[in-house]
């Protein structure tokens, strides 16, 4: 779907991208993550030419971006980002409909768009989308911006760090909601973060940059178990990695099917951290597993900790 | 009741209004136009009152004094000239025709002093506040002179002489400023966003209309004439329109040239008004560079830009008043010919419709201003 081809990007003398090659697939919902500086946030904004390209190319489906006329190559293209830029003379409603006014759409069609996007977000309060930003959380500021990005159902969204600046329970209330979003829609996602944590929780495939290239790219679970350098296991967190893999795996994947435990059940699509947080509320070395509200089997404390085979 | 700290504006403007009230002269008689006046008796000292209450009030500090001091502000603003023009009546009635009463120093700093302090006052309201006292002043003024209060005074009683002209003089004047102002916006709004897309031949732009704002007004209009005269001279088409080295022409193209300053300085204002982000926002979801300009820029610079054009409007009403010097007419002419004939109600006649009109057209660009901010 997005291809880079040996790009590089020079600012001011140093090579912030430096002859980097990846592809990103269709429907993924695919992280750029690493340190400040590693290039990540230019790399992005070379999809929707915010940034030009010394060198190499930028593909999307096959197609040069720089052959693409610019203004119709970002109204195909989503973009959101940490300080959301909403435009405070317009109403809620306005902002989410930008792109769709851009693209001429009538106003039926952006009214049932714009309603069904403040439902998906969470925005669907009486009163939401006659309100301007300045009246909005940070929360619902980043909503609305994330609303703006999906509104003319774009084919792939740019997020630069969206959830940066938020507080952690709203910022996973927010990563919950982009992941469902976009399994529903089949969106191409290209998200940036500096937070492995986050990386590893949204990514379907992760990327780690440094100093402009790509050190890894892989699933989370990936660069657990086989980190490439001893610099990316140093990212992952090294000893600590192992803690960040319970966030990554389900109790799906260690679930004793059949057998039985006392406690309240845990979720079968819960993460294995979810569940050692439930074993150490409850004071139990095992528990109950359900699906669809249905007991069907039971995770134990030692299937967490051993090594998965 | 003694909650508010003292305020020193009121004290001082009290203080120099009482001082006019009891020591200055309220109103000048004088046997015509020519001559200078003898003082009169008046009922200017009875403002005493008012403004002894005023540096009471500025003192002790009441509650919701701010409203207090802005009512009689206004009342003042609206008596003083009612009762200067009673006054005349009275001090006329037995006096040749050719008389004059002028209202004398007491007069005019006692109508200043209550301006300032109706400024001080309204400082801090809300706009529309602000806009509506002094509508409030300016409407009962209005009313006062429609019933012939300020018939008897000297600069009114030269206004009936010279009606004509002047009338003629004042809608010169208002062609001048206005022309200048469309013109200045016309020119300096696209070259403000030129300037501001290109950060370094800004520079030399903002540098060249900050040069020229630096050369005295008198000095650009003379220097002006040359080339004009050439022009007509050269080109018979432009000397048929009515252009030439003296005239409507240059005195235009001289104030446009200082116009431009504020006019550009602004659009770049309004220009950085704009958030990077919301702007990069708007580039990022496929706005073009005229959809950014119309749909982001103009509306969220707007009224940064109207804050320029008040300037631009009040600075080009004034300097019009020279313009008159290399004849292209104007209020500007009552001045020059007063000062010439030694007739100081013909220049008092002059300054104030000048004044008047800056005042009125400041009062629209609030009013328009208040209408711009007012958060949605």
């Amino acid at each position: 779907m997005i291809e880079f081809d040996h790009v590089s990007k020079v600012f001011g003398g140093s090579k912030v991208i430096d002859d980097l090659s990846l592809r990103i697939g269709e429907g993924e919902l695919f992280v750029l993550v690493g340190p400040s500086g590693s290039g990540k946030s230019t790399l992005l904004r070379t999809i929707n030419r915010l940034v030009p390209v010394d060198a190499g190319a930028v593909r999307i489906a096959g197609e040069d971006v720089v052959t693409r006329d610019i203004e119709a190559l970002r109204r195909g293209i989503g973009y959101a980002i940490q300080s959301v830029g909403l435009f405070p003379h317009r109403t809620v409603a306005q902002n989410i409909a930008t792109v769709p006014r851009l693209l001429g759409w009538n106003a039926e069609e952006t009214r049932v768009r714009v309603e069904e996007l403040l439902g998906l977000l969470r925005l669907d309060e009486p009163g939401m989308a006659d309100r301007y930003p300045h009246t909005l959380s940070g929360g619902q500021q980043q909503r609305v911006g994330v609303a703006r990005a999906l509104a003319a159902r774009p084919a792939i969204v740019l997020m630069d760090e969206p959830f940066g600046a938020l507080d952690p329970l709203t910022r996973e209330s927010l990563q919950h909601s982009l992941k469902t979003i976009q399994r529903d829609s089949g969106t191409t996602i290209v998200f940036v973060t500096h937070d492995m944590d986050e990386a590893f929780r949204l990514g379907d495939r992760v990327a780690l940059l440094l100093d402009g290239k790509v050190a890894q790219v892989g699933t989370p679970l990936a660069f657990l178990h086989a980190p490439a350098s001893p610099r990316v296991r140093e990212f992952v967190g090294g000893e600590r990695g192992r803690l960040r893999e319970l966030a990554v795996r389900l109790v799906r994947d260690v679930v004793r099917l059949g057998e039985t435990s006392s406690g309240h059940a845990v979720d079968i699509d819960a993460s294995l951290q979810d569940a050692l947080a439930a074993m150490l509320a409850q004071g139990h070395d095992a528990l109950p597993v359900c699906e669809d509200g249905r007991v069907v089997g039971a995770v134990r404390l030692g299937d967490l900790v051993a090594r998965p085979s | 009741m003694t909650t508010q700290r003292r305020s020193l504006p009121a004290i001082v403007l009290g203080t120099a209004g009482l001082c006019a009230a009891l020591f200055a002269v309220f109103l000048r008689v004088a046997p015509n136009r020519l001559l200078s006046g003898q003082p009169h008796e008046s009922h200017g000292v009875v403002f005493g009152l008012a403004w002894l209450g005023v540096i009471l009030a500025g003192w002790f500090g009441l509650r919701g004094r701010a409203p207090l001091l802005a009512v009689v502000a206004v009342a003042a603003l609206v008596a003083l000239p009612v009762v200067a023009g009673f006054d005349a009546r009275a001090a006329l009635e037995h006096a040749p025709a050719s008389a004059r009463a002028q209202p004398g120093a007491g007069f005019w700093i006692m109508w200043m002093t209550a301006a300032l302090l109706l400024l001080d006052a309204l400082r801090g309201m809300r706009a529309l506040v602000q806009v509506i006292a002094w509508v409030a002043v300016l409407a009962a003024l209005i009313v006062a002179a429609w019933q012939g209060a300020f018939e008897p005074l000297a600069v009114v009683r030269e206004y009936r002489a010279q009606h004509a002209s002047f009338d003629d003089a004042f809608l010169v004047h208002l062609r001048l400023v206005g022309v200048t102002f469309m013109a200045a916006l016309l020119i300096g709004a696209p070259m403000g966003w030129w300037a501001w897309r290109a950060r370094r031949g800004g520079g030399i732009v903002v540098g060249t209309l900050s040069f020229l704002q630096t050369v005295p007004s008198l000095a650009l209009f003379a220097l002006l004439i040359g080339p004009f005269a050439w022009l007509a001279a050269h080109i018979p088409a432009l000397a048929s329109l009515g252009f030439g080295g003296t005239g409507a022409a240059p005195a235009i193209v001289a104030l446009v040239l200082y116009a431009l300053l504020p006019v550009v300085r602004y659009t770049m204002a309004g220009l950085d008004a704009v958030p990077f982000d919301t702007r990069e926002a708007a580039q990022a979801l496929g706005m073009n560079r005229w959809q950014v300009l119309a749909q982001v820029q103009l509306p969220l610079g707007w009224p940064v830009l109207l804050s320029g054009l008040r300037i631009v409007a009040v600075q080009t009403i004034g300097l019009a008043a020279v313009a008159t010097l290399i004849g292209a007419g104007g209020l500007g002419r009552f001045v020059f010919l007063g000062i010439g004939q030694g007739a100081i109600d013909m220049v008092l006649l002059g300054t104030l419709a000048i004044i008047a009109l800056a005042l009125l057209v400041d009062l629209l660009f609030q009013g328009l201003l208040a209408l711009a901010e007012r958060r949605p």
